[in-house]
């Protein structure tokens, strides 16, 4: 069977566990919901790291800056946001039906939109800069972002925001949540199965493996670096305003910027799965959360300090991922038939899109 | 919003006040320059930047705090540091950083943050997160009827730093490693050809790296104090410092040191002591704009 072949499958697969899964496992639909948010995470830092070679270190910003859109619209097309925050301690506001709803999916649309305009703006700092200026850079802009919310009183600065509540039993918010979750990866994943069959795909491909001759050939790298990023920024906006309204209550530095946890987690996942390939993600992000919630909790406060040797590991020792390594190791099986070393990153390539581009 | 208005008006109103700030901020810098200088060195020499350097920092720290606790008096803390984290440095280098430094940039630099995590959370784990300083009981002096303070802790940290970076400075000019280190760094093949075990420079220089910010660690724990966390923040300065002065240039470097600290001075009487991490982040935002700006001219990434 080769990739061409495999595709397909692997996407009504997909489907088919991603809908069955909630009935099989019903005690489980909120890590499963969180294992989708994972994949997001993971596919949307390869559109940069892995294709385009840009390691950004800050893409949580869009995340934490699409939580936080949503919260303002949800609140504020109804109440006045400030005085919301303010008394949160004392009133209690509760939303109707309709202006939950009306509010969730103006919300969520704001956060994509927004998020992809802030990466504009915010691309116009980062993009000049390459390699570890990249990461430090975008790493500073998610930083900064969290420094920024938690002192503006206005969205409840440090103490954060309660959302409103989801109308409906616990069991309905969940299945709600999971769907929409696993909607936005499915989503995301075919929609990037496309984009690296496209012309596109390759422009940013030729970005990573030589971003000057890519330049001299005539491709508008700023373009493509910024569309890049967009694309990223309005998936994660929109996961941000789903997960932010799914744990019901945001705060800057440990739920909507969590430089720390989820933003190392993402690159973390697409080095274990396999950068610059449209499944290594997935895997990566599969084998990382399954291993993350099973034994998280048995290690007594030293998770942190596994997290850590667990990045230098991977980094050191096992750079091309699990995907990586299989197509290092049978490129037949994807009907890649390549002289072997230093073709690694061209195997991906075609694995990933077997039809090419052009 | 009328706080920070009121506190520039009283640096408006009360001169003096700038004065003392500044001595602070210069006091400061000094041990901010010699982390920096580190920073560079190994930047410059093995093209890895350190991620890391924060933490290092911040175990210097706590080993003068813990000899404080034992009734050592933490000035020798200092000596005690350097040699803790040459050792340490040793093993990171020998584990991890060998097998990175031929790696593309970005591995480097998670491998580091990776090891950045484990310090960090170890630190925690083993001292809890609570902020701690090494008191080492010395006199306060006042200035211009009690307007100016200077600590002695301060000035004595200040020569401690100053005597470290001339030895420093001194080494890579005159010694033999010194000079086998400035040949790498210019260039590393060049010198592998005319026989210098490169492989050892290396270990050296991340050593002698470790070490320097180890130093720096055990003279913060005395001037200032020690937190697990704080080391990112040393990290994020130390970037600043180094890209704004640029590796190569250690009067530069030096100068940008001194620059931070005046910086953070005034910013925190300014702002408040809250806004510290957010003003060292906005101004390493700056400082990469900047650079990217200058770097327009010539039609150039920052890299």
């Amino acid at each position: 069977m080769n990739g061409a072949a495999l595709q397909p499958l692997t996407f009504w697969l997909l489907l088919l566990f991603g809908i069955t899964a909630p009935l099989l496992f019903p005690a489980y639909t909120n890590q499963i919901a969180v294992l989708w948010l994972m994949i997001v995470f993971a596919s949307t830092w390869d559109i940069l790291g892995g294709q385009m070679g840009y390691n950004s270190l800050g893409n949580i910003f869009f995340f934490g800056a699409g939580m936080y859109v949503s919260a303002v619209i949800q609140i504020g097309l109804f109440y006045d946001v400030g005085l919301y925050t303010s008394g949160a301690r004392t009133i209690h506001i509760a939303f109707s039906h309709e202006q939950y709803f009306i509010g969730f999916v103006l919300g969520i649309a704001a956060a994509g939109i927004v998020s992809a305009a802030l990466a504009v703006a915010v691309g116009w700092i980062v993009f000049g800069l390459r390699g570890p200026y990249f990461a430090i850079g975008t790493l500073g802009v998610a930083v900064a972002g969290a420094e920024l919310m938690a002192s503006w009183e206005w969205v409840g600065a440090a103490s954060g925001i309660s959302m409103p509540v989801f109308p409906g039993g616990p069991e309905a918010q969940k299945l709600f949540f999971y769907l929409l979750l696993f909607g936005l990866a499915f989503a995301l994943l075919l929609f990037l199965r496309w984009l690296y069959s496209t012309n596109f795909g390759l422009a940013i491909n030729a970005i990573r493996d030589d971003e000057e001759k890519a330049e001299a050939m005539g491709l508008h790298t700023r373009r493509y670096k910024r569309t890049a990023w967009v694309i990223s920024a309005f998936f994660l906006g929109i996961a941000g305003a789903i997960f932010g309204n799914m744990t019901g209550f945001i705060e800057p530095r440990d739920i909507a910027f969590p430089t720390t946890t989820f933003n190392i987690f993402m690159v973390l996942m697409v080095l274990l799965g396999g950068k610059g390939t449209l499944w290594g993600p997935v895997v990566g992000a599969v084998v990382f959360h399954l291993i993350k919630e099973f034994t998280w909790t048995y290690f007594l406060g030293w998770q942190f300090v596994t997290l850590g040797l667990l990045i230098v590991i991977i980094v050191v020792y096992f750079q091309q991922g699990i995907v990586g390594w299989i197509l290092e190791k049978y490129p037949e099986r994807f009907g890649v038939k390549v002289a072997p070393k230093e073709s690694r990153s061209i195997d991906g390539q075609l694995a990933a899109q077997p039809e090419g581009a052009e | 919003m009328e706080q920070v208005i009121g506190n520039i008006s009283v640096l408006m109103t009360a001169p003096i006040f700038n004065f003392g700030l500044l001595i602070d901020g210069l006091l400061i810098g000094s041990i901010f320059a010699l982390a920096a200088y580190g920073l560079a060195l190994v930047w410059g020499v093995m093209n890895v930047k350190n991620l890391a350097q924060g933490d290092f920092i911040m175990i210097g720290g706590y080993l003068t705090w813990c000899l404080g606790r034992l009734g050592i008096h933490p000035l020798f803390g200092v000596p005690v540091a350097i040699v803790v984290l040459w050792g340490i440095g040793w093993v990171l280098y020998r584990t991890v950083i060998s097998k990175v430094i031929t790696r593309d940039l970005f591995t480097s630099l998670l491998a580091t943050f990776g090891i950045a995590i484990v310090i960090q959370q170890g630190l925690n784990l083993t001292f809890g997160p609570d902020t701690q300083s090494a008191q080492a009981q010395l006199p306060t002096w006042e200035f211009a009827g009690g307007l100016i303070t200077v600590t002695a802790t301060r000035v004595i940290g200040f020569i401690f730093a100053a005597i470290l970076a001339v030895a420093v400075i001194l080494f890579m000019k005159n010694s033999r490693m010194g000079q086998a280190i400035r040949a790498t760094a210019q260039d590393a093949r060049a010198a592998r050809v005319l026989g210098i075990d490169t492989e050892k420079v290396y270990s050296f220089t991340f050593c002698l790296n470790a070490a320097i910010c180890g130093a720096a660690g055990a003279l913060v724990a005395v001037v200032w104090n020690v937190q697990p966390f704080m080391g990112t923040t040393y990290s994020i300065r130390l970037f600043v410092i180094v890209t704004a002065a640029g590796f190569g240039n250690l009067p530069g470097v030096i100068a940008a040191g001194f620059g931070m600290g005046v910086f953070e001075q005034f910013g925190g009487f300014v702002l408040g002591a809250q806004f510290q991490q957010a003003l060292i982040v906005l101004l390493l935002l700056f400082v990469l704009a900047v650079r990217q700006l200058q770097q327009l001219k010539v039609r150039q990434a920052v890299q």
